[in-house]
């Protein structure tokens, strides 16, 4: 019997799953009827449409936050670690401030500073890689050695001591992700469009005379957007990630912003008590970086051209 | 006796989007002990699946709808998976294309050779070893007893695709499937493993399939053969009847491909367009061409030949600029040409145009046609709008592609013939003077190339285009040369006008390159093989 509780709810939540991502297919297959984009729907795979639906909400639920959620984001509004009520859907944090709202709010703050973090590294990584395989020669080198060395320091821990030089603000904190991100980007796009300029059709732009930016845009670009699209999915939840666990930290997003990775720790003591409640915005982040990963799974798929 | 295998009424369909297309209907083909069936089409016919289909396999995404496979009285299509898994390898063998991509690089030649009969148990690994060395012998190979230990990329590409057919024998099969076994190969290459292929499946009594879509190769392997068009059959007769009477007109326009000539252009005059002076170039350490002398003049077809290695590729990539000649010059319309293209004014660039041997590397698979011909006339004419929509049009009906239907294609979305025309279409955009063409027919069909030919033929009477026609077939060079360079280890052997250099008396390389090219007489083989083992017997004797 206590096997099976835990089974049900394991079953009951892979069955909402499905039964959303269902609804969302066919939602989707209504409003994109008779557009280009119709087969693509109707081929979609149900873990993709489960993954889509879940962006979207985020999505929805972090730009209409001050319509959802009940109470401000930074005011008291009870006592501490009050339960779970008709009020407090969710119970208030260790300083009395409301634990839903404050994770409506969250879906805004990591989520936005997360996308934004990631385009910007994509942005300088992608554009350097491509520039470096499309240029060869000393060029390629001192960009390579300069990312070799980045790449030489963990991650996390070169973040922090950048965050300690420059000090925690937002702007600071998207700006070293991404440069660290950028790197791994590089590293990608290089090695993808390393096989790609070495095609015919590369070779005949620049027979015709054709500049830099255009081979780079028009001949390579298009042509290495199937793996980026791929590692943009896993790099955005890495800096998910990473966003979380330097707030939790506390270099990250600084107190009273709502943040899903500092809620963790604010509340980290309830679990001692049997709560659950401090799993929330740690589930909401595991949820997100699934649902992203199944859309990018889909789209790698379809890009790649493999078939089933 | 029952025939070793009998295919009744075979359909196979493969998926396409949500519907099944049909890639066989309903083919039948029996096949007796010590046989050998030649399967010729032009690509998509059929053949490879077919060929396929007789190991009781099909490729992903597709199925048998219907018809049976008999294998000495086991039918295939109805068997379970591992009844079938134990045939393949075993008492059926497969000979692919590429052997160079079927080898395991990571393995030596010998482990991969013994692989199947150790692993289906029909000899112990030391007498498969010792077989597998007597089979390397017999497949004339150098150094049968040591070449066993070496790894693939050790190995020339013809030693490799003889030692797979050696794989293929390792079990004694009772049936092998050589699918197009020397497409990849050099004529010269070709000739030592058609005639190794030849005397072991004649020695061993294997019966085979012989998948092709070279006639000249097919006659001198096969006791019959059986043509495919779009997946039925044409028809079927022995090997010397087909040849000298083909019944239907399908099979008589294969037969007439190769009889495309073209009226012998008056010799040059004046100026050459573009002329090749004293140059040498070299890759790092390793010189790749030595002295070339070449004029290429208006409206003439300069056909270079040789085998791979020959340097020949390269000589385009130094006329293009791509590698800077190291000694040398290169001279357009009398002006000298900046070695490399990243110094060649506009101008130089238009003028010299390239096309390329596989035209799903040549063009951008993400561009649609109207870009991938467009952007050359913008780029090159300046041309914009609806003036740039005319030059398109004019551009499409050059290259006889209807542009209603083409223009906003993909060029996945086009055949390996119609992606080479774009290829073409794509230099003429540029308006050039001389057009580099490096084996543009060799990825294809035998009717599809000689559309081409026709094409570019047509172009340069229009056009007055010089064109370097880069090729290793000489049949493609009777076709359409006006002169002809040989050229061996980055050398030229000799030059001249195609009546001098085609005619005897040769010097000895290009009389081997020419003997080797396989006629359409079924005993053209054992007649070459005779005359060249001739002398060395009489060497061998005194």
């Amino acid at each position: 019997m206590a096997l099976l509780v835990p089974l049900g709810w394991i079953a009951a939540v892979l069955a909402g799953g499905a039964a959303l991502g269902w609804l969302f297919r066919r939602l989707a297959m209504t409003a994109a009827h008779g557009t280009r984009a119709a087969r693509a729907v109707r081929s979609m795979p149900l873990t993709a449409a489960f993954g889509l639906a879940v962006i979207l909400i985020y999505a929805l639920v972090g730009l209409f936050a001050p319509l959802i959620a009940p109470f401000s984001e930074r005011e008291v509004v009870g006592a501490q670690y009050l339960p779970w009520s008709s009020e407090h859907w969710l119970g208030t944090d260790h300083l009395g401030r409301d634990m839903f709202s404050r994770m409506v709010y969250g879906a805004r703050n990591t989520v936005g500073i997360a996308l934004a973090t990631t385009a910007l590294a994509f942005g300088i990584g992608t554009v350097l890689g491509l520039i470096a395989a499309a240029v060869g020669g000393w060029v390629d080198q001192v960009l390579s050695r300069i990312v070799d060395a980045f790449m030489a320091i963990p991650a996390l821990i070169f973040a922090m001591l950048l965050l300690t030089l420059l000090g925690p603000s937002i702007p600071n904190m998207i700006l070293v992700i991404a440069v660290i991100d950028a790197t791994r980007v590089f590293r990608l796009a290089r090695a993808v469009a390393m096989d790609i300029v070495v095609m015919d059709y590369v070779e005949a732009a620049r027979l015709r005379g054709e500049g830099l930016a255009r081979i780079i845009a028009r001949e390579i670009l298009p042509n290495a957007m199937a793996p980026l699209v791929a590692e943009f999915g896993l790099r955005f939840c890495f800096v998910f990630l990473s966003i979380s666990a330097l707030s939790f930290l506390g270099l990250g997003i600084q107190p009273p912003t709502a943040d899903w990775g500092s809620m963790v720790r604010d509340t980290a003591t309830l679990i001692t008590f049997g709560d659950i409640t401090p799993l929330l915005p740690a589930g909401a982040i595991a949820l997100l970086t699934v649902a992203v990963n199944f859309v990018v799974d889909w789209q790698l798929h379809r890009a790649s051209g493999l078939k089933d | 006796m029952a025939p070793l295998l009998d295919i009744r009424d075979l359909t196979i369909e493969g998926r396409s989007g949500d519907d099944w297309m049909p890639l066989v209907r309903g083919v039948s083909l029996t096949l007796n002990r010590g046989e050998v069936l030649g399967l010729i089409g032009e690509s998509g016919a059929g053949k490879s699946t077919l060929g396929l289909a007789a190991m009781g396999y099909v490729r992903d995404g597709c199925r048998i709808a219907g018809g049976s496979i008999l294998f000495d009285g086991i039918d295939l299509v109805r068997a379970p998976e591992d009844q079938r898994r134990r045939l393949r390898g075993r008492r059926i063998a497969y000979v692919a294309q590429s052997a160079a991509a079927s080898f395991n690089p990571a393995h030596r030649l010998i482990d991969q050779t013994v692989e199947a009969p150790v692993v289906h148990g029909v000899m112990p690994r030391a007498q498969a070893g010792r077989e597998a060395v007597a089979l390397y012998r017999r497949m004339q190979l150098p150094d049968p007893d040591g070449i066993g230990l070496r790894y693939p990329h050790q190995v020339s590409g013809g030693q490799l695709q003889r030692a797979m057919t050696a794989m293929a024998m390792a079990s004694r099969p009772d049936l092998i499937i050589f699918d197009e076994p020397t497409t990849a190969l050099d004529v010269t290459t070709q000739i030592e493993v058609l005639s190794a292929i030849r005397d072991i499946v004649r020695d061993s009594g294997t019966a085979a399939i012989y998948i092709t879509h070279d006639l000249a190769v097919v006659a001198q392997m096969a006791d019959r053969i059986k043509v495919l068009l779009r997946g039925q059959e044409v028809e079927e007769a022995d090997t010397r009847s087909m040849l000298s009477a083909p019944r239907e007109a399908y099979t008589k326009s294969l037969w007439a491909v190769r009889s495309h000539q073209r009226p012998e252009r008056p010799p040059p005059v004046g100026e050459p367009v573009l002329a090749v002076r004293h140059v040498s170039a070299a890759y790092g350490m390793m010189q790749v061409l030595h002295g070339i002398n070449l004029d290429l003049h208006v409206g003439r077809t300069t056909a270079v030949v040789g085998e791979s290695g020959s340097g020949k590729s390269t000589l385009a990539r130094v006329i293009a600029g791509l590698l800077p000649p190291a000694r040398g010059e290169l001279r357009l319309a009398g002006r000298r040409l900046a070695p490399s293209y990243r110094m060649r004014p506009r101008e130089d660039l238009r003028a010299v145009q390239m096309i390329y041997q596989s035209a799903d590397t040549a063009l951008n698979p993400k561009m649609r046609l109207r870009e991938i011909i467009g952007r050359p006339v913008q780029f090159h004419a300046g041309l914009s709008g609806a003036a740039l929509e005319r030059r398109l049009h004019e551009l499409m009906e050059m290259i006889e592609l209807d542009p209603a239907t083409f223009l906003d294609r993909l060029p996945s979305e086009l055949s390996g013939g119609q992606r080479q025309r774009v290829g073409i279409a794509r230099a003429l955009a540029a308006e050039p003077r001389v057009l580099l063409c490096d084996e543009v027919t060799s990825a294809l069909d035998q009717i599809v190339a000689e559309g081409i030919l026709k094409l570019l033929d047509r172009l340069q009477e229009e056009l007055g285009l010089a064109i370097l026609f880069i090729t290793h077939d000489i049949a493609t060079v009777r076709a359409i040369a006006d002169d002809v360079v040989v050229m061996k280890d980055g050398r030229i052997v000799t030059q001249g006008t195609k009546a001098d250099v085609l005619a005897p008396p040769h010097d000895p390389y290009t009389e081997l390159l020419l003997s080797s090219v396989p006629e359409m007489d079924p005993d053209w083989l054992t007649r070459v093989l005779e005359r060249r083992a001739a002398p060395s017997a009489r060497a061998a004797g005194r």
